[in-house]
């Protein structure tokens, strides 16, 4: 028996494309890469050098948080041929629960400012999402109504519910460390910090790639040449780096610079001192969430299932998968990252109110489209989702810089998202 | 010549199941032995697939009983059939077209680390084997199963049945998307394998296939057993005349079908 091992060479493809099909990156997502760049480039000519600057940066990393960490469950939804239009009304009510219970019940037994007041205002959010979505997740998947109407009618359930937690009164303000979700001052990290974890994180990549290297080698795999894993490397790391310094050029206004300053026992100089913002915590938040939802995707049983039920269900239910139960979790798990994001969201705005997360669903949906995820299902990435999230942020937030009127925003975001997803319709029938 | 002596590894007695009043399968009652093929003849809708779907797990029988090596075996899903050594070729091929063929072949038997993540280079690499034995000139190992050729595919479809130490074969229609050289590829494998001591189940319509390769053949009409016979003991035309007509000739043993 000859095992055609170590021999297998790549399928031989056109030579201008060698580069690339070396550093096995997907042209997809270089595509989206570059858009992004032609977007951000764009809105920088067109306002002066606003665009790009620490100051606009940062607040777009954080303003694209919640939709991002929304987008990379959507995912998964969308990749079993489901769709969750409920989003933004979990993420509402919520908000408004997590609003009421740090405001009014929590300190009714902690008092006022209570450590523990934020990370339990978090873990309800998570239970409260989590089990909204186990519950509409189990209306779909065991009841057989399709997702669709489930969270559709969810969308209106949820909503309803919202204003019925406070009948409609918007709750502020939030917990003084709950506002760290948020971003703002206290949700900045501050320059040491990111460095350190712009270290680690250079330090888990590289491991990261030696190690599946190294294991692919030992199997007799073919493997990428060791330049091209050098280079991957390296793009990566400077990636981390940049964004961590364009988050540590960013300073804490004076006033703020100055309390902060003083509350350290420091003397205030004469011109200031530069006190950078370093990486907000909602988008550590995002990146660790995205992360997680990767490894779940790829590296775990339950990823794999997801992406056969969407591939064919018939096919995974004859495989021995129990599909309802994987469906079931799936939303139970796209409800979870709502309970995340309703805490960014609420944190942000530094109160709860019955509007929060208000077309947030189709703006997460958009994303997840816009970043590769097949409505047909079976295939999506959550890198991808997370990149679509960053551009759809991208195209609104240089619009308001540029002083556009919301309904031509309106129109613009309508018309990207149909445009991106004929180009990669295009780009599929081309590959196949 | 099977040795009609030795327990059955599979026996379904009397199975029946219905969908919505119409009676696919009708009180059938169909038996394999160790290194057997038995043909499953019948029209399109004679109730082949579906009485085959019964013991692979996708439906649970509204009447009967499967006896797996002389005892009594509850086949309610997928999973307890595999977990008994039934493995079965789909029609369809039942794969998961975005997935590569390491993924479909351990779909829903996952190698994992010991961290409980998917073992995908332990997984490559054993498939790498299994398709070295199958189909030697096959290097698409990454890519979804999509893009692969129909045989590809069903080289992929049968390496997920014979992986597992199958000790029974379900192949449906095994051969309907391929070429003349690829269905001689099946053909050969079928008879490796009926070395080996596994049982197969061979659902055809095309009676030379069937001829070929099994020594029994059971004939279907309109969801009940026409009869089973040797191959020896008929000829094709008689076996013609029993998909067609439901009429048994004297070589076979006639079934409740039988008109």
């Amino acid at each position: 028996m000859t095992a055609p091992v170590a021999s297998t060479a790549p399928p031989p493809s056109a030579a201008s494309g060698s580069f690339l099909s070396k550093l096995e990156i997907d042209a997809r997502m270089l595509g989206m890469l570059a858009a992004l760049a032609v977007i951000w480039i764009g809105f920088d000519l067109l306002s002066g050098g606003v665009f790009l600057t620490p100051r606009n940066l940062w607040n777009l990393s954080v303003q694209t948080a919640s939709v991002a960490i929304m987008a990379t469950g959507m995912v998964l939804v969308i990749v079993t041929r489901n769709i969750d239009l409920s989003v933004g009304a979990i993420l509402g009510v919520t908000g408004m629960i997590i609003g009421v219970a740090q405001v009014q019940w929590l300190p009714a037994y902690l008092g006022l400012e209570h450590w523990l007041t934020a990370p339990l205002a978090v873990v309800l959010a998570m239970v409260i999402g989590g089990s909204i979505g186990l519950f509409q997740g189990w209306l779909i998947a065991y009841l057989g109504i399709p997702s669709f109407i489930v969270t559709l009618g969810g969308l209106l359930v949820w909503r309803g519910a919202a204003w019925w937690v406070t009948t409609g009164q918007t709750v502020a303000p939030m917990d003084t460390r709950f506002k760290a979700f948020g971003g703002g001052v206290e949700g900045a990290l501050g320059a040491t910090t990111t460095w350190v974890i712009a270290a680690v994180a250079c330090g888990l990549i590289i491991i990261a790639l030696g190690f599946s290297r190294r294991r692919r080698l030992r199997f007799g795999f073919p493997v990428r040449p060791g330049w091209a894993d050098a280079v991957i490397a390296a793009l990566a790391c400077g990636i981390v780096l940049a964004a961590a310094t364009i988050a540590n050029a960013y300073p804490l206004p004076a006033g703020t610079a100055r309390r902060w300053a003083e509350a350290n026992g420091l003397t205030w100089p004469e011109g200031g001192l530069f006190i950078p913002h370093g990486v907000a915590l909602p988008v550590l938040i995002a990146i660790l969430v995205g992360l997680v939802m990767t490894f779940i995707a790829t590296r775990r049983r339950f990823g794999r299932y997801v992406f056969a039920i969407g591939g064919n269900p018939e096919a995974a239910e004859l495989s021995g998968i129990n599909t309802r139960w994987t469906l079931m979790k799936v939303f139970g798990l796209m409800g979870l990252l709502c309970g995340i994001s309703a805490c960014i969201s609420t944190a942000r705005l530094n109160a709860a109110t019955n509007a929060a997360g208000t077309l947030d669903e189709l703006y997460v949906i958009a994303s997840a489209v816009i970043g590769g995820t097949s409505l047909a299902g079976g295939v999506g990435t959550i890198a991808g989702a997370m990149l679509g999230a960053l551009v759809m942020q991208s195209l609104q937030s240089g619009m308001v810089l540029l002083g556009v009127d919301t309904p031509l925003q309106n129109i613009v975001v309508g018309a990207v998202l149909v445009l991106a997803v004929w180009v990669d319709s295009l780009y599929r029938r081309r590959i196949k | 010549m099977p040795t009609n002596g030795t327990t059955p590894l599979v026996e379904m007695r009397n199975i029946s199941i219905a969908f919505g009043g119409i009676k696919a399968v009708d009180g059938v009652s169909v038996d394999l032995r160790p290194g057997e093929v038995v043909g499953l003849l019948g029209h399109n809708g004679a109730g082949k697939s579906t009485l085959i779907k019964i013991l692979s797990g996708a439906y649970k029988p509204d009447a009967g009983e499967i006896y797996v090596n002389g005892e009594h075996a509850d086949i309610a899903t997928p999973r307890d059939a595999k977990r008994y050594g039934i493995e079965t070729i789909y029609q369809t091929l039942a794969l998961a077209d975005n997935i590569d063929a390491a993924g479909n072949i351990f779909l829903g038997r996952e190698v994992l680390t010991p961290y409980g993540t998917l073992d995908d280079a332990t997984m490559e690499a054993e498939t790498r084997k299994v398709m070295a034995r199958l189909n030697p000139h096959f290097r698409r190992f990454k890519e979804p199963v999509k893009a692969l050729s129909g045989g590809q595919r069903q080289s992929v479809a049968i390496a997920r049945a014979i992986y597992f130490n199958a000790r029974v074969l379900i192949m449906d229609e095994p051969t309907a998307a391929l070429g003349p050289a690829e269905t001689q590829q099946v053909a050969d494998l079928v008879l490796q394998l009926k070395k080996e001591g596994i049982g197969i189940f061979l659902i055809s319509h095309d009676i030379h296939d069937v001829f070929g390769l099994a020594d029994r053949v059971s004939v279907m009409k309109n969801g009940k057993l026409v009869g089973s016979a040797n191959v020896q003991d008929v000829t094709q035309d008689e076996v013609l005349g029993m998909i067609i007509l439901g009429k048994c000739p004297p070589g076979a043993i006639p079934g409740p079908g039988a008109s």
